[in-house]
């Protein structure tokens, strides 16, 4: 992945603080993990950022290999890439979202 | 069309140590998958670290093949914890 790229994800991980790689928007998802990530962020009361990959190849390509995680959504909060919609939603059913997201500084 | 067996060999092999595994076609076009893990490689792992390690198994039958594949992982302690 050429640095520029690189650079790009990194201003936009580093740019937010909570931020989801997403198909589709937050208002629109057009998958069903990325519906259930937007879900359980709404339901956390969090505020984020949404990245439409659909829009965006190089991103939706250069994101996988980024977080070495073939597959979207992508949480990140404060910099960290965080998972997937399983371990979101694994995450959130046990208290756990709430409490990274609640978290100011870690 | 991806046969179940060719997603098990590969968790088995790149994996390893699997002591349980589940692989369910979520939606019948066998690119839907889910697969329940259980592994001692996992033992000290986060999930992340444990979902990767099966990515990173699959392999480029992540990048195509497989549209999706949802992840239950879990180290042979919690997976009997999990069973209760």
């Amino acid at each position: 992945m050429e640095d520029t790229l690189r650079d790009r994800i990194q201003g936009i991980i580093e740019g937010n603080e909570v931020v989801l790689f997403m198909k589709g928007t937050k208002h629109f998802p057009q998958c069903g993990f990325s519906a259930t990530v937007v879900e359980v962020l709404r339901r956390s009361g969090s505020e984020f950022e949404d990245v439409n990959v659909l829009e965006d190849p190089a991103i939706r390509q250069g994101i996988k290999e980024f977080a070495n995680w073939p597959t979207i959504p992508q949480l990140y909060v404060r910099g960290k890439f965080v998972g997937g919609c399983d371990i979101i939603r694994e995450m959130y059913e046990k208290g756990e979202l709430e409490a990274l997201l609640s978290a100011k500084e870690s | 069309m991806l046969e179940p067996e060719v997603l098990e060999q590969r968790i088995r092999d790149g994996v390893g140590e699997v002591s349980h595994l589940v692989i369910t076609d979520l939606t019948g076009t066998r690119d839907h998958w889910e697969a329940l893990v259980v592994s001692a490689a996992f033992a000290g792992k986060t999930p992340v670290e444990q979902h990767q390690m099966v990515y990173a198994a699959m392999g480029e039958l992540m990048a195509g093949p497989v549209h999706a594949l949802a992840l239950k992982t879990y180290s042979p302690e919690s997976w009997a914890k999990a069973e209760g």
